[in-house]
């Protein structure tokens, strides 16, 4: 299974201590699960704190003489409102090709300092990233990647009580912001944000302290690790899009329905690539929506599944599917034509070539707990 | 009573003419935690190596391929409440089903034991 060709995370030999079972993903060797599995890992996040080695994503600065520069410059190339931006802020947004297709998601960070912008996209996305927008940012505002960074999320309930053993201040970090802090003598970026649906830390740290770091939070016994198998159940049940899946070129961000991450003034003005398109889509509607499905059995079904309407015309498909630890059962992402998105429609599932009844739910299936 | 094993890793329990199939232990501990299970309808025809049942965990669906030929005579419908029990008893009560053989000598193509061992070393 494993691929000399692919890169390891500065916490590869933590992981192999730990029991881990190594998969390929994105380019690197990941754990997708430790020996107890994914179902406990899943559950241990939603109750405690689980500790995700998240290395492989992309970090990067943007960097230019000042933040109206460098904001200005990225509302170019991005939908969100950079410009709006408090200080310590962070916002999710999307880089949109020319027709307002999505080519990757992204966390853009105001970094204390004057004139930088901190990022971070998807791992198997990066290099294209990088190269995107490098490519479109004006002289005198450049991208630089950020190779010697490691980056771990703690999230769960939890998280908030042992992080504050190591650095008090974080409890009072608001969500969506960054400090800059010492986890015990560790020099740390720390934001309120996550993947799972929970409260919860990512914390980017130098590669040379990241086994420590790692190690420190594990010796507290509310902490757990967690693979890449259970952070994909997480993801799902709480909502949230995964490039690949959710999102891809051909998907727009109206269409996937994240509107809320763009604003009222960037809606009205446009200026960001792929712009037409999203403003025509909110004008008009889009003519497929992103939804959350439920099963009515106990099969799951799974990305690329096709949906169909009760008289057996196909409607959409399915972009993720699984079992949903704390829903206890079958859950799915997918795509539906808008007229068959309103939760409570039923459909169908060709699942193993047989129709299984579903009905289209609201998102997300497990409330999100961010710190708002 | 003799136990034979598959390189889709399925296990085969001969009493007579009858085999009782299940997936192995080092199976389930490939797929992780075992969520749903889909048997064959009782009085299936199967062929060897066709699908006879599918089992998923969190992160996938596999097949599980019968080993043998003949008749699907009984299913152990326990599966469908609690899948869980593939992973904890994968080579015992987590049977999934019962084949009535047509034709015992497929059985000779089948891994022993040692066999089985070596081949998941």
């Amino acid at each position: 299974m494993s691929d000399s060709a692919n890169k390891r995370t500065a916490l590869y030999d933590e992981h192999v201590k730990f029991g881990a079972r190594m998969v390929p993903f994105a380019g690197y060797e990941m754990p997708v699960q430790y020996p107890t599995g994914i179902l406990t890992e899943h559950n241990w996040t939603r109750e405690n704190a689980g500790l995700f080695d998240v290395s492989h994503m992309g970090q990067c600065m943007i960097t230019g003489q000042d933040f109206d520069t460098v904001a200005r410059a990225m509302e170019t190339i991005v939908p969100a409102d950079i410009l709006g931006l408090g200080p310590h802020q962070q916002r999710y947004s999307q880089l949109l090709s020319e027709d307002g297709g999505t080519l990757d998601d992204l966390m853009i960070t105001r970094h204390a300092e004057d004139g930088m912008l901190y990022v971070v996209v998807n791992a198997g996305r990066k290099d294209h990233d990088y190269g995107w927008i490098g490519n479109h940012l004006p002289r005198g505002v450049s991208l630089r990647t950020l190779d010697g960074l490691s980056l771990v999320a703690l999230q769960g309930p939890k998280a908030e009580e042992v992080i504050a053993k190591h650095a008090p201040q974080l409890q009072t970090l608001k969500f969506m912001h960054y400090a800059d802090a010492e986890l015990s003598g560790i020099r740390a970026q720390v934001s309120r944000s996550g993947y799972t649906g929970e409260d919860g830390f990512e914390i980017s740290v130098s590669n040379n302290d990241a086994v420590k770091l790692w190690n420190l939070l594990l010796s507290d016994p509310l902490v757990k690790p967690v693979g890449l198998g259970a952070r994909d159940s997480l993801r799902l049940e709480g909502g949230l899009c995964l490039y690949g899946h959710e999102l891809d070129e051909t998907i727009s961000p109206v269409e996937a329905d994240l509107m809320w991450s763009i604003s009222k003034r960037r809606r009205a003005e446009g200026g960001f690539i792929g712009a037409a398109r999203v403003q025509k889509e909110l004008a008009e509607g889009p003519s497929r929506k992103r939804v959350g499905i439920k099963p009515e059995g106990r099969a799951p079904a799974r990305d690329g599944t096709i949906i169909t309407g009760m008289g057996g015309r196909e409607i959409g498909s399915v972009t993720s599917g699984g079992f949903g630890p704390t829903v206890g059962g079958p859950v799915a992402m997918g795509y539906v034509e808008t007229q068959s998105s309103a939760p409570g429609t039923k459909i169908q599932l060709i699942v193993r070539d047989k129709p299984m009844p579903a009905e289209i739910v609201k998102l997300p299936f497990v409330p999100n707990r961010f710190k708002r | 009573m003799t136990v034979k094993y598959s390189k889709d890793h399925e296990w085969v329990k001969v009493d007579g003419d009858i085999a009782t199939i299940g997936i192995t232990n080092h199976a389930q501990e490939q797929l992780g935690d075992v969520v749903f299970v889909e048997l064959p309808a009782v009085g299936k025809k199967v062929e060897k190596d066709s699908e006879g049942a599918v089992v998923e965990s969190v992160k996938a669906a596999s097949e599980v391929y019968v080993p043998v030929s003949g008749e699907v005579v009984e299913v152990n419908s326990e599966l469908e409440g609690d899948p869980a029990m593939v992973n904890r008893d994968a080579e015992g009560g987590a049977w999934f089903m019962k084949v009535k053989l047509s034709d015992p000598s497929e059985l000779d193509g089948l891994m022993d034991k040692a066999a089985y061992d070596k081949f998941t070393a």
